[in-house]
């Protein structure tokens, strides 16, 4: 019998004693499909970049057409829920920002018309709660923009000298590939190469510290098997999982998210498993490393954090500080995102994407050699 | 069916004609961790077609030693061989012709009895696959089991599959690491049945267990306390040895009785055993001396032949505890 060199029949024995047990743990099977839908619906839908109906106060000591034409433009902006029964005073205005049950107080000065009419550019005062910028940036672009056309209407006949100038140059933006700015588009394809880390590398984690903690590492030590016919048969079978996980996500994509898929959907499948066999081998090393199946996921969590912060799904990569983009390069997430989105929205091909895939391949090779040495061939 | 069998039997007639060499012969075998020392240079020599049994207190480097001997540990010291092979270099060879059973059950709970087996029979790459499973099954009665999940058998089945499963590869060494622990007397029964009938075939059997019944029955036995192995030889052997006396007394508030005994000169031990108390000493004279005073009614002396259990207590109770 061969027992010094890689065998598929203990290969084989692996993959299928894998599948059954996979297939017996309802938990784990259900986490397979089920973190992939929850993970879906919280950043699909529920988390957003370019947030709307904020609720706003409007503090106003003049009630003037002028004044409350403004506010109803605010209200049609849909940045601004403007609530009626909002502060009255300031002190009021000033508790509700910090109890964060507003996230706007704009107060009207008194006077406002008179100093409008006069041509005294009479200052708004906007007040934010600021603590997380992402969700003021975008209203207070939006009320700048309000303030130089709500009173368009208002400023004719007489008052047309009123009328503010043009600016002197036009800015037009153009929004690439995603037009109206939906963070979906962004959001859900990324979401992919997330889930897939997040439950692949927790997923095989723990697949051998459960073998060291019931025992049975025991038993699989004292038998003829190898260690890379353990890691490989423990990795198969989740790339399987994994594939399930990548259809979930693209029919979400195509048909609830509408993300456009510009790209070739086969080239995303088989670039895939290299992204998938990076994150299995992190979980094999991971489990090789723990002692105990909790060690196992603290240290999934460890490898989970930087790779949902720091490779570009989160923030912008070219946003971050070098040491950070330096660090985010070696993370395959980071790799594995501009293929996903590059493909599916911007129909790159694989001559595009391929500068992503050889830093992947090293990670791979890199963390498998690493999980061979530390994988205990002895309970030593 | 027939060939596969044909196989092991022919394994151990191989056996019989190349090798007269006893099947486990190790020396001064050592293992510590982290400096404490589990196993301290253990001498062992098990001939072909025994049953060995180890005996010894709960952290007394059974286990180690087993796990030494089928290569999941590697000593840190010491020399010898296992079925011929160097326990220190040829740990892989060793493992394919050895079938050991855990302590702790390491069968996957989740699968079925079927399954776990079929998993063994493929990492050992065995021929006709179905048919050793058809036949290990039908040898340890688990054939109407086959389907049921491993993990909702009883103690009793589940020592069954584990056996099962360590005799599916036809090993020529068996080390059972207290294969009956939890498992009821009738259950047992059958398994030492077994290994009697497995070691007339040519089966070798080192075997673990606290249970004094069953070191009865095995051919050789060896006491390891806190690594150090104190006596081995046959059941008679090991009693003689000791050359302790025991006497049995019976009377009324033997308890009250005992505390008196245990602090006399001579009075190696007091055990209560069933409705009276053994007392032992290793020095006659001494023993007799100093319980002189006790000997009187209502209390009734009686020389007993010493029992293993009193010899092993009185083992236990010589070494120096060098553990803590």
């Amino acid at each position: 019998m061969n027992t010094h060199r890689f065998t598929w029949s203990r290969f084989y024995a692996v993959v299928r004693k894998e599948f059954i047990q996979m297939r017996r743990d309802r938990m784990t099977f259900g986490m397979m499909i089920g973190v992939p839908l929850m993970q879906l619906i919280l950043f699909g839908f529920a988390i957003n970049t370019d947030p709307k109906h904020m609720p706003t106060a409007v503090l106003a000591a003049d009630n003037s057409p002028f004044a409350r034409s403004l506010v109803a433009a605010m209200r049609n902006s849909e940045y601004f829920d403007i609530r009626d029964d909002g502060p009255t005073t300031e002190a009021q205005a000033r508790t509700a920002l910090q109890r964060g049950t507003l996230q706007f107080v704009l107060t009207i000065p008194a006077n406002f018309e008179r100093d409008l009419l006069r041509g005294n550019r009479p200052a708004l005062a906007l007040e934010a709660d600021a603590s997380d910028p992402a969700a003021v940036g975008n209203a207070v672009g939006g009320i700048r923009e309000l303030l130089a056309t709500v009173w368009a209407r208002d400023f004719s006949g007489p008052l047309a000298h009123l009328q503010p100038a043009p600016p002197p140059a036009d800015l037009r933006v153009h929004r690439l590939f995603n037009p109206e700015g939906e963070t979906a588009i962004n959001i859900v394809p990324g979401l992919m190469g997330v889930i897939l880390t997040l439950t692949l590398v927790m997923i095989t984690a723990l697949a051998i510290t459960r073998e060291t903690e019931r025992g049975t590492m025991e038993h699989l030590l004292s038998s003829p098997v190898r260690p890379l016919e353990v890691m490989t048969g423990k990795i198969v079978p989740y790339i399987v999982v994994g594939y399930v996980q990548v259809c979930v996500v693209l029919l979400a994509a195509r048909f609830v998210f509408n993300v456009p898929m510009v790209g070739s959907v086969p080239l995303l499948l088989a670039l895939a498993p290299i992204f998938m066999a990076c994150n299995l081998a992190v979980g094999v090393t991971v489990s090789t490393i723990a002692r105990n199946q909790l060690q196992a996921v603290q240290m999934s969590v460890f490898f989970f954090l930087p790779s949902l912060l720091l490779s570009g799904f989160m923030f912008p990569f070219r946003g971050m500080p070098h040491w950070a983009q330096a660090l985010g390069a070696i993370l395959p997430l980071t790799h594995f995102l501009p293929i996903v989105r590059g493909i599916l929205l911007k129909g790159n091909t694989l001559a595009e994407v391929a500068p992503h895939v050889w830093p992947m391949l090293l990670f791979l090779v890199a963390v498998l050699a690493l999980g061979l040495r530390r994988y205990r061939q002895t309970l030593d | 069916m027939r060939s596969a069998r044909g196989q092991a039997e022919a394994a151990i007639m191989n056996d019989v004609t190349t090798e007269n060499a006893p099947v486990i012969d190790v020396r001064g075998v050592t293992k510590q961790f982290d400096g404490r020392i589990v196993v301290d240079h253990v001498d062992l020599r098990v001939e072909r077609g025994e049953i060995y049994g180890f005996l010894g207190p709960n952290g007394s480097g059974k286990t180690t030693f087993i796990r030494m001997l089928c290569g999941l540990l590697t000593p840190d010291a010491g020399t010898g061989t296992c079925l011929g092979l160097d326990l220190l270099r040829e740990q892989r060879a060793i493992r394919l012709q050895v079938g050991y059973m855990t302590q702790r059950f390491s069968l996957y709970t989740d699968l079925t009895v079927r399954e776990n087996l079929d998993f063994v029979a493929r990492l050992f790459a065995l021929p006709q696959r179905r048919a050793a499973i058809d036949r290990t099954l039908e040898e340890l009665g688990l054939t109407a089991r086959q389907k049921q999940l491993a993990g909702t058998l009883s103690g009793g089945w589940k020592q069954r599959l584990a056996l099962a499963a360590c005799m599916l590869h036809a090993p020529r060494l068996l080390l059972l690491d207290e294969p009956t622990a939890g498992v009821d007397p009738q259950a047992r029964r059958d398994f030492w049945e077994r290994i009697h009938d497995l070691a007339g075939r040519g089966l070798t059997v080192l075997i673990s267990t606290h249970y004094m019944d069953e070191a009865e029955r095995c051919h050789r036995l060896a006491y390891l306390a806190y690594g150090h192995l104190l006596t081995q030889g046959t059941a008679a052997e090991i009693v003689k040895e000791a050359a302790l006396e025991t006497w049995e007394v019976d009377g009324p508030d033997l308890s009250q009785l005992a505390a008196q005994l245990r602090v006399l000169p001579g009075v190696t031990q007091v055990t209560a055993f069933g409705a009276g108390l053994h007392v032992s000493g290793t020095d006659p004279a001494t023993l007799h001396r100093a319980t002189a005073p006790y000997r009187r009614a209502p209390y009734r002396w009686t020389p007993t032949p010493s029992g293993m259990e009193d010899v092993f207590i009185h083992l236990m109770q010589q070494v120096p505890d060098n553990v803590t």
